[in-house]
């Protein structure tokens, strides 16, 4: 009795959150290959809303129409770049997960690399500059040539008698 | 001890100005950074700008709700300065720009189409009834596919659309007084007056 009412509180439960939907589950291409090129698009497309995921990760329901967009698209017979450029046509650049690399995006991409270089460069010039500069401590007079010598004697007697 | 003093004074007079110089890098560099995080502060990173500014209206063909002709089209959009707005009756902050396009619509300031998003057709009758309709043309587009040719990403969104049917300006987000004021209004004016947008 107990297992007939959950069976059919689960089944009211499932019906009423598959009807508040208005864009349905996914549903995946009947081509495995196809829906597997579905999915690694997914992955490098952003989620809109949630602009940290990708269309495969988020909740959203505008990732769920992304993502039903992408199988059209591929089921129609775009190639990777057509269905990129497809979206990029509707929301720009930042709907792609990897920035492009054009000349507004050329500081992104090459500056930590060229912040690397020039430190590497700055650090070895550093180094070289330490090693080339002189000691600049004037040679010892006689007079302080012997107070050191007599300040090092008297040391070692100390040391002696510690230990 | 007087050699010494002597040894010790020459190099400090060009090693004092470069070591002012040092004392005050990091002030400088305070400045610089403090300054671009001030700016930052005024930045809004989740709004993605609209890549359809200046191009045409995306070709669509919408129905109307069930009982409130007419639907709208992209044929539509042509011939006069209109308003596009994004809404749903789902939407929440929709019912706070609402006032502001009732009034629009009472002063006849611009004519207001809607583009019903991802709604339930009885909800958004629904919804127009008890809150005021300030649309001419409503499109329903159940899908959202329509949605997505114009780049939407949210709700409300809304579009103004010039008189050769060209997206002329982008609004993310509930229209407010002041963007009213201060975007979309000089937008609607540049717009009839044949005027280059800027928005």
């Amino acid at each position: 009795m107990l297992r007939i009412c959950l069976l059919l509180l689960s089944a009211g439960l499932f019906s009423v959150a598959v009807l508040a939907q208005t864009t349905g589950p996914d549903r995946p291409l009947d081509d495995p290959a196809a829906e597997r090129r579905a999915i690694a698009l997914h992955k490098q497309l952003r989620c809109l809303v949630c602009q940290n995921q990708s269309i495969a990760e988020s909740n959203a329901d505008l990732a769920r129409d992304l993502r039903q967009l992408v199988r059209e698209r591929i089921a129609a017979g775009d190639s990777d770049d057509a269905v990129f450029a497809f979206l990029v046509a509707r929301y720009g650049d930042w709907v792609l997960l990897k920035p492009p690399f054009n000349a507004a995006t050329s500081f992104l991409w090459l500056g930590p690399v060229a912040l690397l270089v020039l430190g590497a460069i700055g650090v070895v010039v550093w180094y070289r500059r330490l090693g080339a500069r002189p000691l600049s401590v004037a040679p010892l007079s006689a007079d302080e040539q012997a107070r050191l010598e007599t300040l090092i004697e008297e040391d070692d007697a100390d040391e002696g008698r510690n230990t | 001890m007087s050699n010494r003093a002597q040894r010790d004074e020459t190099p400090r007079r060009s090693g004092n100005s470069r070591r002012l110089m040092l004392a005050l890098l990091p002030l400088v560099g305070f400045g610089v950074i403090g300054w671009f995080l001030y700016q930052g502060l005024s930045l809004k990173p989740r709004e993605i700008p609209s890549v359809l500014i200046d191009r045409p209206v995306p070709t669509f063909d919408l129905p109307a709700l069930p009982g409130r002709p007419p639907g709208l089209a992209s044929t539509d959009l042509k011939g006069e300065v209109s308003l596009v707005n994004v809404f749903a009756s789902w939407c929440v902050t929709c019912r706070v720009e609402h006032p502001i396009l009732m009034r629009l619509k009472q002063e006849g300031i611009v004519p207001i189409h809607g583009l019903n998003y991802k709604d339930e057709s009885e909800a958004a009758l629904g919804w127009l009834k008890r809150f005021g309709d300030p649309y001419d043309r409503v499109g329903a587009d159940k899908r959202g596919r329509v949605g997505i040719d114009w780049g939407v990403y949210g709700v409300p969104e809304s579009f103004i659309v010039d008189a050769e049917g060209r997206i002329v300006c982008k609004q993310i987000g509930a229209i407010s007084e002041k963007g009213l004021e201060e975007r979309l209004l000089p937008a609607i004016r540049a717009a009839r007056a044949g005027e280059p947008v800027s928005c």
